[in-house]
């Protein structure tokens, strides 16, 4: 048996393609888009919400599109233990959902911001970092202008106890500094995870960084990660 | 189907409100054989202003060369396309947004990029990459930091919420530009040579369409007012608005739409709106067409027929349809969430006939708006002063001492016209869409691969208004000389341009004289260099109460790389032997040197031989394609030693330069910070290197070796040793420390 990977295409995602890209040509595994409005999820065995700015980030982002028809099935898709990777707007989108905590902030520049840059990662305890070691740095693209993460002080610590923080923001040498954090995120933090650790959200994209001579590939080994949890072969 | 044309007396004078002259308005009663209706007037004034209408670029842009084997489509259409090989097209523009960005600046901005984008996506190509070329008044006065801020904030604003990646472009200031910014938006698009779609109506029968968004009051009589002094002085109302989030969903529903065959033609509206777009569709394919009016989706209530002919609200498109496909297509673009209506039919009669329910407000052969538009050869005569400062004697500049070498690099590092973009290039989102090769600040010029093949698109867009200023038949040559060598320093091999020519107004005899030379220049270049121009845009009348910009003919330029994993970026690798091909002569007329260290925009752009041009252009693509160097960057605005410190500070490593060489040039500061075209630094091993001497001694270049990448300083004999780091600072800091 094959994995299946499908990418959520909300009303104004636009790195939707980047995504199926990545899974179809790069890690090699057949891929499809799922349409906002879709309700049956059952082919698929991981499913990804992309960046973008679905519904024009209007009122807020992710704020509209936590009530598109595909969001309930996706929330029992993850209930089940299925992959779930939100990657920036779809980061925002899972917040707003309430399948990851915390919320996203402008950045701290109050501006856009695209730039590769670098981050830790803080635990492998998750179906989308198991192929990676926990300190490694990985460098990956951002590009977002609603990128720091925010959250109580309580679920902060809450989080860190739990292993729920899975990346930071660092510099190339993977130390945690300000000048890394750009979006200026509570703790640095540039990804979460839920308790079970399948669904994840960050706002850097690894979908951007699968082929070397585009920058970087340090991406695959989150996209790849995956995979070891449905137990396929590629 | 023709009922009795509306009958309402136009007002004397009310012509002169569309901005047409006496004569024009005299022009169109006679080839009318009566008064034109008050819709009729508003069409002509749209149809017949500078924007749409050329009246005074049209005899000079005839004399461009626009033809190429590669060429699948020349001026005249949306946007250029050529053959990149592989069954695949690649389509271009570059427009301006000048006037509306001069009132209005993130709107404007954000519109001129909506716009070039649609230009794109109407001939059916998927859009991949988008540039801008921006000028302005310095920044430190705040109403041109205003300008700057916003205008960069609508551009990223816009590229970024559709998730085409903005990728390279350029930025300069001067004072020339006070009150009046230049904003240009170039796009490039991808497509099958199959789905390559016109603009060009056909079938009487076949149905019009208008899908996308509503139409409200924004935006009227724009192309008119882009036609015109001094747009401070007209009011905010006819800036567009923009909504990219409606403009995703539209392009995404269009290229849905053009993989069947049920749409004939595709056509945008922008400028002039309805009326532009309903007459060029039937104009180009000489046919009628017939709307109405009534049926057009409206946002505001109490519209006339003119407002609706004359609104500029963006994200909309007209379509020719067969009418057994009006369901497919009502299908695709209600899937994304877009309104559509059927407002009309094509007709065999050649007529524009605009209808506001049984009532027919407007009825005129098509040709009339378009072929019959007038044009004009000004009388041009070149301005005292311009001659005066071109011919200033630089001998009493005062030459600078070896021990200042140093510190005036640092200068200009730090300088606007110089320092580092990132501040500008990060809002902009550059990495989406995967294909980003070589991105802003890494190249020379931007390498995109296309997805499902080795080939890479290159694309770079440049001008130097100073020297068009100083000479506009050199300068303009000079751009496209330019261009085209940026796009030889990442590895493409130019294939053709766009243009966007920026200049004053033609009436005044100094204005048309910059605008006919310039054209003349761009032509001579473009033949020697072999590319033609694909497609282009016209903006005059950008004058403040400070007199005009500087002519600014901005060229884009497109080529193609064979094997992706051929191309280069201006970063060389510790242990690179670094050598110039050094095609020309360094000086300090024109010279960025001259205009930020002395305070003189004086003397004469250096002398472009575009034999000697091709030739180092050859060279240097080649062995680029061939896999003998991975490293080149162009000697520009500052010369050798700016350039020199850019590479230092892209790859984060020093470089020693060797005492003594290159030869001496006569004067020190033309020797290390004067100006020419034909010059090329290039990095690599040994073998590399001597390879590229070889070739240089066959073509008859001059090529010498100047040094050695390596630690962490730039080093110039005993005359400079300044740390890289401390480079990097002066250069990175340099917008945020005129801010």
């Amino acid at each position: 048996m094959t994995a299946r990977a499908g990418v959520i295409t909300f009303p104004g995602s636009n790195g939707d393609h980047d995504a199926l890209y990545a899974y179809e040509h790069v890690v090699g595994i057949p891929t499809r888009l799922v349409d906002y409005r879709e309700t049956n999820l059952d082919d698929l065995d991981l499913i990804i919400l992309p960046g973008g700015f679905a519904y024009g980030d209007h009122l807020r982002c992710g704020a509209i599109a936590r009530f598109a028809p595909v969001v309930a099935p996706l929330k029992a898709f993850a209930e089940r233990g299925g992959p779930v990777l939100g990657i920036c707007n779809g980061f925002q989108v899972l917040a707003e959902a309430h399948m990851l905590p915390g919320a996203m902030l402008r950045n701290k520049s109050l501006q856009f911001h695209c730039q590769w840059l670098h981050v830790r990662v803080e635990s492998n305890h998750t179906v989308w970092t198991s192929n990676t070691n926990p300190g490694s740095v990985l460098r990956l693209p951002i590009a977002n202008g609603e990128g720091a993460f925010f959250s109580d002080e309580e679920t902060l610590d809450r989080l860190e106890a739990n292993g729920q923080v899975i990346f930071r923001y660092c510099n190339a040498d993977g130390a945690v500094d300000d000048a890394s954090n750009v979006n200026g995120s509570a703790r640095s933090i540039a990804g979460i995870s839920n308790e079970r650790g399948n669904v994840v959200g960050l706002m850097p994209h690894p979908e951007r960084a699968c082929e070397a001579f585009l920058g970087g590939d340090d991406g695959l080994k989150i996209l790849r990660s995956a995979l070891n949890a449905i137990n396929v072969a590629v | 189907m023709s009922g009795t044309v509306v009958s309402q007396s136009i007002a004397p004078g009310a012509w002169r409100e569309v901005a047409l002259s006496d004569d024009e308005y005299d022009l169109i009663v006679e080839k009318l054989g009566r008064e034109p209706t008050i819709v009729e007037l508003g069409m002509f004034g749209a149809m017949w202003s500078e924007h749409c209408g050329y009246k005074h670029s049209r005899p000079l842009l005839k004399t461009l060369p626009t033809e190429a084997p590669w060429v699948l489509q020349g001026p005249g259409e949306n946007a250029g396309a050529i053959d990149i090989g592989e069954g695949l097209a690649v389509v271009f523009k570059v427009e301006s947004h000048n006037h509306p960005s001069a009132v209005e600046p993130h709107e404007g901005a954000a519109t001129g990029v909506g716009g070039i984008v649609r230009d794109i996506f109407t001939m059916g190509a998927r859009p991949i990459a988008i540039l801008d070329s921006l000028r302005f008044g310095p920044l430190d006065q705040p109403r041109n930091q205003y300008l700057f801020t916003n205008v960069v904030g609508g551009i990223g604003g816009y590229g970024n919420c559709l998730g085409i990646p903005t990728v390279g472009g350029e930025l300069f200031f001067d004072a020339s530009y006070n009150g009046n910014p230049l904003v240009n938006a170039m796009c490039i698009g991808v497509t099958k040579h199959g789905t390559l779609m016109r603009a060009t109506a056909s079938g009487p029968g076949n149905l019009i369409m208008l899908i996308g968004a509503d139409t409200g009051r924004d935006g009227l009589h724009g192309a008119t007012f882009a036609s015109v002094d001094n747009p401070e002085a007209s009011h905010r109302g006819v800036i567009q608005v923009g909504n990219p989030f409606l403009e995703k969903l539209l392009l995404e529903a269009c290229l849905e739409l053009l993989e069947g065959d049920d749409v004939v033609a595709m056509q945008d509206l922008g400028a002039a709106g309805m009326t532009s777009s309903v007459v060029e569709c039937a104009a180009r394919g000489g046919v009628g067409s017939e709307i109405d009016v009534a049926l057009v989706p409206r946002r505001e209530t109490g519209m006339n027929a003119y407002e609706i002919m004359l609104s500029e609200s963006q994200e909309r498109m007209l379509l020719v349809v067969r009418p057994q496909g009006v369901d497919r297509v009502n299908e695709i673009v209600h899937r994304w969430s877009l309104n559509s209506s059927v407002i009309g039919t094509i007709t065999d009669d050649g007529m524009v006939r605009i209808k506001d329910g049984d009532l027919v407000v407007a009825e005129v052969p098509a040709h009339l708006y378009t072929d019959e538009c007038p044009t004009y050869i000004r009388p041009k005569a070149e301005s005292a002063k311009v001659i005066a400062a071109r011919s200033a004697d630089l001998g009493d500049v005062s030459d600078i001492e070896e021990s200042e070498i140093g510190e005036i690099l640092l200068q200009l590092l730090g300088s606007p016209n110089i320092c580092s973009r990132r501040p500008v290039f990060q809002r902009y989102d550059h990495t989406i869409l995967t294909n980003t090769v070589v991105g802003p600040g890494e190249g020379d010029a931007a390498v995109i691969r296309v997805k499902g093949t080795d080939l890479a698109v290159v694309i770079s867009i440049d001008c130097n208004p100073r020297y068009c200023y100083l000479d506009p038949r050199l300068g303009a040559a000079h751009a496209v000389a330019e261009a085209a060598r940026n796009v030889v320093c990442s590895g493409g091999k130019p294939l053709a341009i766009t243009n966007c020519l920026n200049f004053g107004n033609p009436q005044k005899p100094e204005g048309y004289f910059q605008l006919s030379e310039a054209v003349g220049g761009m032509g001579d270049a473009c033949r020697v260099l072999g590319i033609p121009v694909v497609s282009g845009n016209v903006s005059l009348y950008n004058e403040s109460a400070d007199g005009a910009v500087f002519p600014t003919p901005t060229v884009g330029a497109v080529g193609l790389i064979e094997n992706v994993d051929r191309c280069a970026t201006i970063s060389w690798r510790a242990g690179d032997i670094v050598a110039l091909i050094d095609g020309a002569t360094p000086q300090i007329g024109g010279s960025e040197y001259l205009s930020t260290i002395k305070g003189r925009t004086e003397g004469s752009p250096p002398p472009l031989n575009l034999d000697r041009e091709k030739s180092v252009q050859d060279i240097v693509q080649e062995a680029i394609a061939d896999g003998t160097i991975r490293t080149a960057h162009d000697c520009s605005e500052g010369g050798l030693l700016v350039a020199l410190a850019e590479m230092a500070i892209a790859s984060g490593v020093g470089i020693h330069f060797d005492e003594g060489r290159p030869e001496s040039v006569g004067r020190l500061d033309a020797r290390w910070f004067g100006e020419a075209p034909s010059r090329i630094i290039v990095s690599g091993d040994a073998t590399s290197i001597e390879s590229i001497s070889g070739r240089c001694t066959v073509a008859g270049v001059p090529f010498i070796a100047i040094g050695t990448a390596g630690g962490d300083a730039i080093i110039v004999g005993e005359s400079v040793r300044l740390s890289v780091a401390e480079a990097t600072r002066k250069f990175e800091r340099g917008l945020f420390d005129l801010s």
